[in-house]
């Protein structure tokens, strides 16, 4: 908590009462009480909802679960594992691009290493317009130009993961400690072996540690980015549900649950030991 | 170096590399690097492949501008973003209804292993799923329409806040309630003045972050049926109306930067 502000009320009437807050955060607060109020009554009542559909639901439910079951073991080596591995190839290139096109960005972001107000706000812009449109949309985007297929999918994943990286990348840069720096330049070190040598071995575990907590997330995004047309195991649920075969349905959600958790598993460990 | 040193020769105890090259790191940029020529080959990245794109990326990007905003087209759009922001707001709190009690049921220092156990199950689960998977299955549960979105960002929500709570409940100084239970106190009364006193700051900021992702996740459900601004998105570039899909993302990252900046406004209010 931060420090309360106490405030003493007029002393006239005997002791002095102090308050936690002062009468200005106390407005505050209550304005902003009464707006998420506001806002959540009106979103109550204007959103559109059908009730024939919500009285249909559980029947719906229950009939998705029994199409599912029993899962169709026999569809995996066929369709099933090459689009798995096309997932982790698509989240693992795309995590490597992604970081190759945000170590410029954050060098550009990070005040201590570029100098001018406007660059930093350039870089700080395409950091937030990459992040803003997600995975999906810019797969949507990919899948116009490159046609479907695994290259739209990474660029998707690889652009909207600049924002990302190099917003972590760029704060790791900026807490890097002067020292180093400073004995570098007065060494007279170009500013390439500033940056390899004064800046790298200090934003290292960071950077690892972005890179692996990003491909994890990427992992998890590309196996939905085939639904767009991305490949990867998307195409595979895709074409699963566009034909009904619920069976499969069942098998692809159950092997994107195994990927998923393997990954994080994984990453966790990776993590813990880099930290 | 040798115009300081007068000692024409030093000894190789005296000399240290300063910078020794490090191998292991060399090794792994090759294999990185093998490994993204091979990746490339097995997903037929191809360099022809990829300036045919920029061909086709030129005509795009001509096709889209400039942004489209004729008044029957800002009117869908104004719709879309209303829905959104309905179906963002509506799993918020629906999500933090949920992330409150789970949240504490997860933390290990308040509730008992075998429910923070289950807790934490459930969490996982939740995580596991991307937000679209989750509006598939409820698209097919309750239909299309907003309804399905509300309910996949709510799902997406619990499996992100509950985690969040319950690791910052976990964090917190154990004095407050260990000196409350001395005295007697029920366990809400432990919670109230012992524990949300320490969390409700960062709550209120996980709160503030989980408006801002359904906002932009909400984008998202729409594609598969979800309602929201993501349904009028995918119908423009099903029927390649390319100028209105540039109109929409551009009011999305406008609308996120907006939410951030209030979402910062929150933060301080609160802390």
């Amino acid at each position: 908590m931060s420090a309360p502000a106490l405030i003493d009320a007029p002393a006239a009437d005997g002791p002095r009462r102090w308050h936690r807050f002062s009468v200005l955060e106390r407005i505050g607060r209550s304005t902003f009480y009464l707006l998420a109020l506001l806002a959540i009554v009106w979103s109550f009542r204007t959103i559109e909802i059908i009730p024939e559909f919500l009285v249909d639901a559980p029947t719906q439910t229950a009939d998705l679960f029994a199409r599912m079951w029993p899962i169709d073991w026999k569809w995996y080596p066929k369709v099933v594992h090459p689009a798995l591995v096309e997932t982790l190839h698509i989240a693992t290139l795309g995590t490597i691009l992604a970081i190759a096109m945000a170590v410029p960005t954050a060098l550009l972001v990070a005040r201590n290493i570029t100098g001018s107000i406007v660059l930093n706000n350039i870089g700080r812009f395409i950091l937030v317009a990459t992040r803003s449109v997600h995975a999906m949309v810019w797969a949507l985007f990919f899948v116009a130009v490159f046609g479907p297929g695994a290259l739209a999918g990474m660029l998707a994943i690889a652009v909207h993961s600049v924002g990302f990286t190099g917003k972590f990348l760029a704060e790791a840069i900026e807490e890097a400690r002067p020292g180093p720096i400073e004995a570098l330049r007065a060494a007279g070190a170009p500013p390439l072996s500033i940056l390899i040598k004064g800046y790298w071995p200090q934003v290292k575990p960071a950077f690892l540690s972005i890179a692996v907590f990003r491909w994890d997330i990427n992992v998890r995004e590309s196996a939905v980015l085939g639904l767009v047309g991305g490949g990867g195991i998307g195409m595979a649920l895709d074409s699963a549900m566009s034909n009904l075969y619920w069976d499969q349905v069942g098998l692809v959600l159950l092997v994107i649950f195994g990927v998923v958790v393997v990954t994080e598993t994984l990453t966790t460990w990776v993590r813990s030991r880099i930290i | 170096m040798s115009e300081f040193a007068p000692a024409p020769t030093p000894t190789r105890t005296t000399r240290r590399d300063a910078f020794p090259p490090n191998w292991p790191f060399r090794i792994g940029l090759l294999l990185l690097a093998l490994y993204v020529v091979y990746a490339s080959s097995i997903l037929d990245l191809t360099w022809p492949r990829f300036l045919l794109g920029l061909e086709h990326g030129q005509r795009f990007l001509g096709r889209m501008f400039p942004p489209n905003v004729a008044p029957d087209k800002l009117k869908l759009l104004y719709d879309g973003m209303l829905e959104s922001l309905q179906i963002a707001i509506l799993a918020s709190v629906a999500g933090t209804l949920i992330s409150l009690p789970l949240g504490f049921a997860s933390a290990r220092n308040l509730s008992p292993a075998p429910l923070a156990w289950a807790a934490r199950l459930i969490i996982v689960i939740c995580r596991t799923f991307h937000p679209v998977i989750v509006a598939i299955l409820f698209v097919k549960a309750v239909g299309f329409g907003a309804l399905a979105g509300v309910l996949a960002l709510t799902v997406a929500s619990v499996g992100f806040i509950s985690k969040l709570i319950g690791e910052s409940i976990e964090e917190m100084s154990m004095k407050p309630v260990e000196a409350l239970r001395a005295t007697g106190a029920s366990f809400l009364s432990v919670v109230v003045m012992a524990v949300m006193p320490q969390v409700l700051p960062r709550f209120i900021g996980f709160i503030a972050y989980e408006l801002d992702s359904n906002l932009r996740n909400s984008a998202l459900v729409g594609i598969v049926g979800g309602g929201g601004i993501g349904a009028t998105l995918f119908t423009a570039f099903q029927r390649f109306d390319y100028d209105f899909v540039l109109t929409i993302v551009l009011t999305v990252i406008v609308l996120v930067m907006i939410g951030e900046i209030i979402s910062g406004a929150m933060r301080k209010l609160f802390q």
